[in-house]
């Protein structure tokens, strides 16, 4: 059993909690879309104070976790390459590709490099000029301004010795497809904070409205991801499916305009494939025609690496909440954060991650 | 990575016609681009993913997100070394 006074205010957490169990008379699923909201839900806790039937389920929303294996096969190809210099965020060191990943290419003398903001990257490439730098692009929108604005300014200064590996993905899209699947059990979402700080909210009540589920933007911290519970179980007890914001404080309608318009340059929509869950139509981007000879895929040739997904990890089921992370017959056994058999396992955002760190003995061991 | 971090914005500078941020992160400093809210003041409190500055956040809201992530050790995971956090998880349990 969680305490309540893990939270930073418990006074307020014990309130809300009070106020999501008074409002409830049925069962309801909802689903997180972001795997921030996922950890924190599971650091804390929070789905354990839930009445009885109110049920989590984790989302696609950790970037590392849906990039697809043959994506990351094709950054390790780059990586090995002499003369390049690869950098990423931490995040990716330890995502299985096919065989090998990030971190061993490094252990094995591979230029790899972790940075904190892909600018960082940019300077890389100023600083060595006879060598290739390639910045691993992932992410949703919440990144995909970073990413933009160096490719941007690449093009500015004339640094042609930086390209990137880009595989951004799209929320709207993720949701119209969890939606449209004939297994789908969510009944409403709490939609990401911050990738709505940049996109705004305007995408959101057309789906809300195709299908009936209510959509809450949520923040982060603890205390918002009850907030967020708490105004989607009333709408969801009242008949309503509207957009809410319950994250006012970061988020306003319009989003960031500068950031929009900058993606509609630096970007255009693409097809994308989920790992572990497929390909979702127009559900990503990729470098616009202007900003085409930036694309690392077409400087190091390694367009044609097609790689399929391994058979034994379910974490395509548990992104799409079909299983939690422990009904996986592999979890904590072959599967672990030290040996991790799918990328939900890697990343501390991942579903498996979380639940291996922070559940691990209730599960196991009863 | 998909966390956002608040921090306040200490002093304004010009790099290649870019305009760049000292920030504050509870006494972690980071150098952070403004092009996306290029009317931001110094003091003023701006939400950071991945050295970018996505949107303003007030002064309370920020003081209250950046104790709370102090607690919870989120701060160093963010701004910590990529390769030691990797390795440390690696030989993490499991
Ligand atoms: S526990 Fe491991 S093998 Fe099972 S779904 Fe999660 S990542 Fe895949």
């Amino acid at each position: 059993m969680r305490y309540l006074d893990e939270f930073s205010d418990p006074d307020l957490a014990g309130k809300l909690v009070d106020q999501i169990h008074a409002v409830t008379t049925q069962p309801w699923a909802m689903m997180e879309v972001c795997g921030g909201q996922t950890h924190s839900i599971i650091r804390h806790g929070i789905d354990q104070l839930l009445p009885e039937g109110v049920e989590m389920i984790h989302g696609p929303g950790c970037p590392v976790c849906v990039t697809p294996l043959e994506i990351i096969d094709k950054a390790l190809a780059i990586a090995e390459q002499p003369g390049v210099i690869f950098c990423s965020f931490g995040d990716m060191l330890r995502v299985p590709g096919s065989g090998k990943d990030l971190f061993s290419i490094k252990s094995a003398g591979g230029d790899v490099r972790v940075v904190y903001s892909p600018l960082d990257a940019l300077t890389l490439a100023r600083e060595n000029p006879d060598k290739q730098v390639v910045f691993f692009g992932i992410g949703f929108e919440t990144t995909a301004p970073a990413n933009a604005m160096t490719v941007y300014q690449a093009k500015r200064l004339g640094i042609e010795n930086f390209s990137l590996l880009v595989s951004h993905v799209l929320v709207p899209p993720a949701v119209a497809a969890i939606m449209e699947s004939p297994t789908c059990r969510v009944q409403a979402f709490l939609a990401a904070g911050h990738v709505c700080s940049v996109m705004g909210t305007a995408e959101y009540p057309p789906l809300a409205e195709r299908y009936g589920v209510p959509i809450v933007v949520t923040g982060f911290e603890p205390l918002d991801i009850l907030e967020g519970i708490r105004r989607t179980v009333i709408q969801l007890e009242e008949g309503r499916h509207e957009l809410e914001n319950a994250y006012p404080r970061a988020v306003v309608a319009e989003g960031n305009p500068a950031a929009m318009a900058m993606l509609r340059d630096v970007f255009e929509v693409t097809d994308r494939t989920w790992r572990g869950i497929g390909m979702i139509p127009e559900s990503g981007w990729r470098l616009s025609e202007r900003y085409a000879r930036f694309d690392a895929e077409e400087r190091f040739s390694v367009t044609d690496i097609h790689t399929d997904e391994s058979a034994l990890c379910r974490s395509g089921e548990v992104l799409q909440g079909l299983i939690k992370p422990h009904e996986c017959a592999a979890f904590g056994k072959e599967c672990t954060p030290r040996n991790p058999l799918g990328a939900t396992m890697v990343s501390s955002e991942g579903a498996c991650a979380a639940y291996f760190t922070y559940r691990r003995l209730e599960l196991v061991e009863s | 990575m998909c966390l956002a971090v608040p921090g306040r914005v200490v002093s304004v500078t010009e790099r290649d016609g870019t305009t760049m941020a000292d920030v504050d992160f509870g006494g972690l400093r980071k150098e952070v681009c403004l092009e996306y809210i290029p009317d931001v003041k110094v003091d003023e409190y701006v939400i950071v993913h991945v050295g970018f500055a996505i949107q303003r956040l007030d002064e309370q809201s920020a003081q209250e997100t950046l104790a709370n992530f102090d607690r919870l050790g989120i701060l160093e995971e963010e701004f910590g070394d990529g390769f030691e956090i990797a390795a440390r998880q690696a030989g993490a349990e499991g």
